[in-house]
């Protein structure tokens, strides 16, 4: 976000704060909020998906990347965390049904 | 000459018919062609509904009637139906209106450009299904633009003169045009109706310009955080201020095209008063036979009749009271621990500081629940208007209760 100066006046903003712009809440970094980061273990993850469904924050990516687990079992998706936007609730930590995301406390006053 | 025989023509062609003001609102909504309603039935309010829907059986009015759950939900309704772009109606009273609290400030924060009417009943408890008018005070503050009406054919027509100031895009408000349960809401009055092309003429559909539309993605009601709440909060003190001028022009040109028009406020025998009464919907009614009979007797008070309550009609309110030695508030609700007990008193006492005016102030409150008020009641309250020249009376006065 900018500094208040540069902020728009009351006239210039549409009436009752309507936002006519789609996506701009991806403008809205929410990963700074995070105190606890949520860490997947690959190794652990099924893949069954439930982390990406419970999200409230859409922060569960769903990538087409192989993934070979140390036992060899080979995956053609990979879970990852958008950090940009995981502002560390613990939802997906709590649903995953193979306790494979830990959640890490994040350094204070640190970046990531 | 000619053009105002002709007037006179126009207005005389048409016959009034008997209506209650619940009725004449039922038909307001039909002429202008309200897309939806979404209401929850609440005496004195419900025969507004009950006409509407019967208007839509008999295929008179072509609208989608939302059945809901509660108040609460018939607001939200009604709100998310103004922003997608449908002229939206709902109609309530009392508790209803309290229900609605939450949503009374969304439709304001969303300027969404919706007409509700309250026909006005006191609050629980102890329950009262009468009337008076805590309800509507209640919901002062919340952003809408208020009006309240004397008479059934004021209430038809402020319904209709509601929909061209809401969907002004200098205004986006909602509106709520209020007027007393069962003294008006049950009672039958001779109103004249207009036909629906004239009304639309008048008020033509302007729906919501930033309306929810696939083709076009908003996004409505967002969180605002302290960078921007303020100043989306700030827009609505200013279209307010611009909501007066609208309210003014919009009564001017609806006198023109349907030979009605009422003014922000009415000022009856105020000429030579030395005193005012101020009073709104029935009281300012029976208060306009009850006059003549004070000035027989010396007492020259004359009654400014509230009708544009929010935005507050500060110009011509200052000019009457300018001419005047003192002024009586009449307040149907209690503001409870305030100074003046009397809500509207405490902003007449504001008005006066503000604008330095050497008019005494007599607040009463009086009708609560409906308590009784007949001619020699208001004769009494005039009487102590004109007293209130030369003796000052500080102290709110609970008129009528039993002490
Ligand atoms: S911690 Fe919360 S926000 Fe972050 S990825 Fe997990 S569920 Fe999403
Ligand atoms: S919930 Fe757990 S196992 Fe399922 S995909 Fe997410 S991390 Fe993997």
């Amino acid at each position: 976000m900018s500094s208040e100066g540069s902020l728009p006046a009351y006239y210039e903003i549409p009436p009752g704060g309507a936002i006519l712009e789609p996506g701009s809440s991806l403008k809205y970094k929410t990963g700074s909020w995070r105190v606890l980061r949520p860490i997947i273990n690959q190794d652990k993850c099924v893949r069954c998906r439930l982390c990406w469904v419970y999200c409230p924050d859409a922060a569960i990516l769903e990538l087409d990347e192989e993934y070979v687990t140390s036992k060899g079992r080979r995956y053609k998706i990979t879970y990852k965390v958008n950090y940009d936007y995981c502002k560390g609730c613990g939802v997906c930590a709590r649903e995953c049904p193979v306790n494979a995301i830990e959640m890490v406390p994040e350094p204070i006053g640190g970046e990531e | 000459m000619a053009v105002a025989a002709e007037e006179r023509l126009h207005v005389e062609r048409k016959k009034p018919r008997p209506l209650s003001t619940n009725s004449a609102i039922a038909h307001a909504v039909k002429d202008l062609d309200v897309d939806v309603v979404a209401a929850y039935p609440i005496t004195p309010q419900t025969t507004v509904v009950e006409k509407i829907a019967e208007f839509i059986a008999d295929g008179e009015l072509e609208a989608e009637m939302v059945h809901v759950e509660s108040e609460h939900s018939a607001l939200s309704a009604t709100v998310a139906a103004a922003l997608t772009g449908a002229r939206a109606f709902t109609a309530t009273a009392s508790q209803g209106l309290e229900l609605m609290h939450e949503i009374l400030h969304i439709a304001s924060g969303l300027r969404a450009p919706i007409v509700m009417s309250v026909a006005m009943r006191a609050l629980s408890a102890p329950i009262s299904i009468w009337n008076d008018h805590s309800d509507v005070m209640n919901a002062r503050d919340t952003g809408w633009i208020i009006f309240f009406v004397s008479s059934a054919q004021e209430a038809y027509d402020t319904v209709i003169q509601g929909y061209r100031i809401a969907e002004d895009s200098d205004v986006l408000l909602p509106v709520m045009v209020a007027y007393d349960g069962y003294v008006m809401s049950h009672t039958m009055e001779p109103v004249v109706t207009e036909d629906r092309d004239s009304v639309l003429a008048y008020a033509p559909k302007r729906s919501f310009p930033y309306k929810l539309d696939p083709e076009k993605p908003v996004t409505l009601g967002a969180l605002a955080d302290p960078d921007w709440y303020y100043e989306i909060k700030y827009q609505i003190v200013e279209a307010m201020r611009r909501a007066l001028g609208k309210a003014r022009e919009a009564d001017e040109e609806f006198g023109r095209r349907f030979g009605r028009k009422y003014g922000l406020v009415e000022c009856y025998m105020c000429e030579d008063a030395k005193s005012l009464i101020v009073a709104a919907s029935s009281y300012a009614a029976t208060l306009k036979a009850v006059l003549p009979r004070a000035w027989e007797e010396g007492v020259k008070v004359g009654l400014l009749r509230l009708r544009l309550y929010r935005p507050f009609p500060e110009d011509l309110v200052v000019d009457a009271l300018s001419r005047v030695d003192s002024v009586l508030v009449i307040d149907r609700a209690i503001s409870y621990g305030a100074p003046y007990q009397g809500p509207l008193a405490n902003e007449f006492s504001g008005l006066i500081l503000k604008h330095g005016l050497g008019v005494n102030l007599v607040s009463v409150v009086a009708g609560i629940g409906q308590r009784r008020m007949v001619d020699d009641d208001f004769l009494k309250l005039a009487r102590l208007a004109w007293e209130a020249r030369t003796v000052r009376k500080p102290e709110t006065i609970f008129y009528g209760v039993r002490k």
